[in-house]
């Protein structure tokens, strides 16, 4: 049941939000989301008390001819990416409250509409029900791109469109595929396991067919190297909430999938193909940060570094090993939290500075030392050093890389390098130095910024100090993923 | 069958009306007329046997009254949303005889049984067509819209008899279940002349769903005729058509598949490409949405290839046919209301969220259904389409299906941005007379229910 309520909170806020008038609701759309993150909390201590309980479970018929059921349940790791989901989408929306911005009912509400599809994405135990989730997150961010994003917007969110519409349609064929491999007493069935024993009684080069068709929806997601060019031009142009979104949670959608779907599906597909995503990936993890270095527009900057970071997730998932998996899990929920706070600060920086680029500011420090700190915590967060929460899943990752093969691991290593790299030369650039302009007045932050600020900074370094309330699940996570696979 | 006749009284009542001078009662009557033959449909239902009529001309089964009562469902939407063009435009009379006896026409082709009634209901259903198109007389472009859909229409309507005649050479009998039985027991020895038959048949019948390259006559002719009667068009016409469609090839000439499936996969991939490619490039939102139509009918006709169970064809079909219905009356509808001084331009929709939200809003829903975006009932409509291609084995033409899906996303996709993005400057807001608004609410609420619960239709057998 409590699986029902999860979804249910978020449906009806956004039900309530959508009303024609528009009244500015900020404040009932951030006590949902609250009730929503406490909703989660208490999955977590069931979980953690007995994780068969039939609170977490629910599933009932919805389409019988087809063997489609509404099952949606909660185990390790879509409890960690629930938890990471209703963490931030308070957050978001708390970034929305600021003096003298009306903030429209409509645009609470798909956020609304998207934490819902998007929590269904990480509960859905049934092939068809994860593909209608999975689908429906991309209306409502479709839509927040298009109705509150930049000058671009009609070109740039068509083209996010296109490119994750194809990526999500070569998945359904994919499903449909293994659907037809299925068999439950007679009968096709949409159920996971179902699909599990279709995908591996299948051959190897079938099982390599599967895995593309699927992959590519994730790829197109992550997004992988050569599958990105849709994302740092998306997150330019997005309305900075819908860029928290989209690098916040809806790349961990594909992340979650390739360790929950395709791992266990097609086992054979990725001992073929692995290898080559994961060179794709370390590929990507030196290209981006090479680029990274070169951009002076802090949001582009962002982007880039976030594919950087992706790309090591994405390396570990393939790289099939335990630590890989546990790693790339707790690098996920690192990576949600650090990108939403270097998102939130580009949106300070602007109102701020009145500039997007990073060579026209400096000497903030000087002016407001505490944002500054606060900076540097997420920072150093980014940068993974110890005791900061991205450690220990950049740590686990390498390791997981390194096992599989310790080339890869060496060239992959160099993300934590490039990371100290770029990010230390953005704070310099932005925080330190002298101001460029004389009369330049920063001034001090709202309180709501604060507040996020400071929430954020207290997760990075309580994830970093005590990372074992969390990382304990991460394991058993990549314990049944494996457990799947042998 | 008793619905069948309603509509033919409905019809000769119209006539009738302005003589005995009860026009203005003309549109309730009609309604009411419409609602209770579907309701007949419903009461046949539920009657265990296949009732033949007329000497077994005609046949009542359940596909046939599934496909009817969606006719005559479509039909109430239709004659409630076009109440204020008539209202406006005069002859009302006129046309809504015409509309009737083609509705006669469609729901004669729902339920035939033999090749005359087929040829019959083709031509009762066409005939009125060709004068509708062509009711703006004022206008040239819908007097070509008329003339040519007459001509195109003659052309395949001798192809359809001529396919006939050969068969009939063949199998000496017009009815449906004699050919069967027929090929059934003859197939080594059927005469080359009976395969040429069965070819023009199935030209004519692809030319009637308009499938390319049979399509040419569709863009003008559905860009030209009145944005009402282009919806008639778009909706009864084709559901009537596929429905023909498959009782004569799921059906008749199901022995003889091996002939029809090479030629209907070719055109179909053909049809694929030329559709959405054509629909792309397209300023004017009319004519994308007629090559959206010749896409939406190659998707029906893929469900046809796919050569399963004759009820699963029926399911897939039927729902299918119903979930294109409901967008495109939406589309056609709210394309009639925008529609003012840009013409039929993607302009013209600029700005229409503010202007009229309500508006705006059935129109995406619409939009993400013919796109097949989950929960709205386009995609399960498509998913069913491509799940059974699956279960045939045609995996190439299931991946171009779902590449020209993705292309025919786009151009929905453009109606969107600019109902949202556009801007809406100097623009007064829209209004919507009660009626209109509840057929788009209607629709659109179909739209959902369906892509939320697809098993109301496809568990209906």
């Amino acid at each position: 049941m409590l699986t029902l309520l999860l979804l249910g909170i978020p449906f009806l806020a956004a039900l309530i939000l959508f009303a024609p008038k528009d009244r500015g609701w900020k404040n009932l759309a951030l006590i949902f989301s609250l009730v929503e993150f406490v909703v989660s909390l208490v999955g977590f201590v069931i979980y953690k008390q007995n994780p068969a309980s039939e609170l977490l479970h629910f599933k009932a018929v919805w389409i019988k001819s087809l063997g489609i059921n509404f099952d949606v349940s909660i185990n390790a790791l879509s409890l960690l990416m629930i938890l990471l989901t209703t963490f931030l989408i308070p957050i978001i929306i708390l970034s929305t409250y600021k003096k003298g911005v009306k903030t429209s009912n409509k645009f609470l509400g798909l956020i609304l509409a998207f934490q819902m599809a998007v929590i269904g994405v990480f509960m859905a135990n049934d092939g068809f029900l994860f593909y209608i989730f999975w689908e429906m997150t991309l209306i409502p961010v479709y839509l927040i791109c298009l109705l509150w994003g930049g000058e671009n917007r009609s070109k740039v969110t068509l083209k996010f469109f296109i490119y994750t519409l194809i990526g999500s349609l070569f998945m359904l064929v994919g499903l449909i595929m293994l659907y037809h491999h299925t068999n439950v007493n007679g009968l096709h069935s949409w159920d996971i396991q179902a699909l599990y024993a279709a995908g591996r009684s299948l051959d190897f080069a079938q099982q390599g067919l599967i895995f593309w068709f699927i992959f590519i929806a994730f790829a197109v997601k992550i997004p992988i190297f050569p599958f990105h060019t849709w994302q740092p031009d998306t997150y330019v142009d997005a309305p900075i909430q819908g860029t928290m979104i989209l690098s916040g949670i809806m790349l961990k959608m594909a992340t979650f999938g390739a360790i929950k779907w395709l791992l266990p599906m097609v086992p054979l597909g990725v001992q073929e193909w692995g290898t080559t995503v994961m060179v794709l990936a370390i590929i990507g993890i030196v290209y981006t940060s090479i680029i990274a270095l070169g951009q002076n527009e802090y949001k582009r900057f962002n982007a880039y570094i976030s594919l950087a970071h992706v790309a090591v997730i994405a390396a570990a998932i393939f790289s099939g090993t335990h630590q890989g998996i546990q790693g790339s899990i707790m690098l996920m929920l690192a990576h949600g939290i650090n990108t939403v706070g270097l998102f939130f600060i580009s949106e300070i920086l602007f109102r701020k500075t009145g500039t997007t680029m990073m060579d026209e500011m400096g000497g903030i420090r000087q002016q407001n030392g505490n944002f500054s700190t606060l900076f540097l915590i997420i920072v150093l967060g980014v940068v993974a050093l110890p005791l900061t929460s991205g450690f220990i899943g950049e740590f686990l990752s390498l390791v997981g890389i390194y096992q599989f093969n310790p080339y890869f691991a060496a060239v992959a290593g160099l993300s934590i390098i490039f990371g100290a790299v770029y990010m230390l030369r953005i704070f310099q650039k932005i925080m330190l130095g002298e101001s460029k302009n004389e009369n330049f007045v920063f001034g001090k932050l709202e309180p709501s910024e604060n507040i996020v600020l400071i929430i954020i900074s207290i997760a990075i370094i309580g994830l970093g100090v005590y990372p074992a309330i969390l990382n304990d699940i991460a394991e058993i996570a990549a314990y049944e993923a494996l457990l799947n696979i042998k | 069958m008793i619905g069948l006749i309603i509509i033919i009284g409905l019809g000769i009542l119209a006539m009738i009306s302005e003589i005995f001078n009860f026009k203005k009662l003309l549109h309730p009557i009609v309604l009411v007329g419409v609602i209770a033959a579907g309701t007949f449909n419903l009461i046949e239902w539920n009657q265990p046997v296949k009732i033949q009529y007329f000497d077994n001309m005609l046949a009542f089964d359940r596909p046939a009254l599934a496909f009817s009562t969606v006719i005559l469902f479509v039909a109430l939407l239709w004659f409630t949303l076009s109440r204020t063009y008539f209202k406006n435009g005069g002859h009302l009379v006129d046309q809504y005889t015409l509309v009737l006896f083609m509705m006669v026409g469609a729901i004669i082709l729902t339920a035939f049984t033999n090749m005359t009634t087929l040829f019959l209901g083709i031509e009762i259903m066409s005939i009125p067509l060709y004068v509708l198109a062509a009711s703006k007389k004022g206008d040239p472009a819908s007097n070509e819209a008329g003339f040519k859909y007459l001509l195109m229409g003659a052309f395949a309507s001798s192809f359809l008899l001529f396919g006939i005649a050969l068969v009939y050479g063949a199998t000496a009998s017009f009815d449906l279940v004699t050919i069967q039985n027929f090929i059934a027991t003859n197939q080594a020895n059927l005469p080359n002349f009976f395969y040429v038959g069965v070819v023009f048949i199935l030209v004519a019948m692809l030319f009637k769903i308009s499938v390319a390259p049979f399509h040419f006559w569709a863009p003008d002719v559905y860009e030209g005729s009145p944005t009402v009667i282009t919806a008639l068009m778009s909706t009864i016409v084709k559901i009537a058509g596929i429905a023909a469609f498959l009782d004569l090839f799921i059906g008749s000439f199901q022995d003889v598949s091996f002939l029809w499936i090479k030629i209907i996969s070719v055109i179909a991939a053909i049809s694929l490409v030329v559709a959405n490619v054509t629909a792309g490039v397209q300023t004017s939102v009319k004519r994308m949405l007629a090559f959206s139509s010749v896409s939406h009918a190659t998707f029906m006709l893929l469900a046809i290839l796919a050569n399963l169970a004759y009820n699963v064809s029926v399911e897939t079909l039927l729902y299918y046919s119903l979930s294109y219905a409901m967008a495109s009356l939406i589309a056609f509808g709210i394309l009639d209301l925008v529609k003012h001084d840009e013409g039929y331009s993607f302009k013209s929709f600029n700005g229409l969220y503010v202007r009229n939200p309500f508006l705006a809003i059935s129109m995406t829903i619409a939009m993400l259904s013919l796109a097949g975006i989950p929960l709205a009932s386009g995609f399960f409509a498509k998913y069913f389409v491509l799940s059974s291609l699956f279960d045939s084995g045609y995996i190439y033409l299931n991946v171009l299906a779902i590449i020209s899906a993705v292309i025919g996303a786009c151009f929905y996709f453009k109606v969107i941005i600019a109902m949202y993005n556009g801007d809406s400057e100097n623009r007064a807001k829209i209004q919507v007379e009660t009626a209109q608004g509840v057929v788009f609410a209607i629709c659109t609420g179909v739209i959902i229910v369906l892509g939320a619960f697809p098993g109301l239709i496809v568990e209906l057998f």
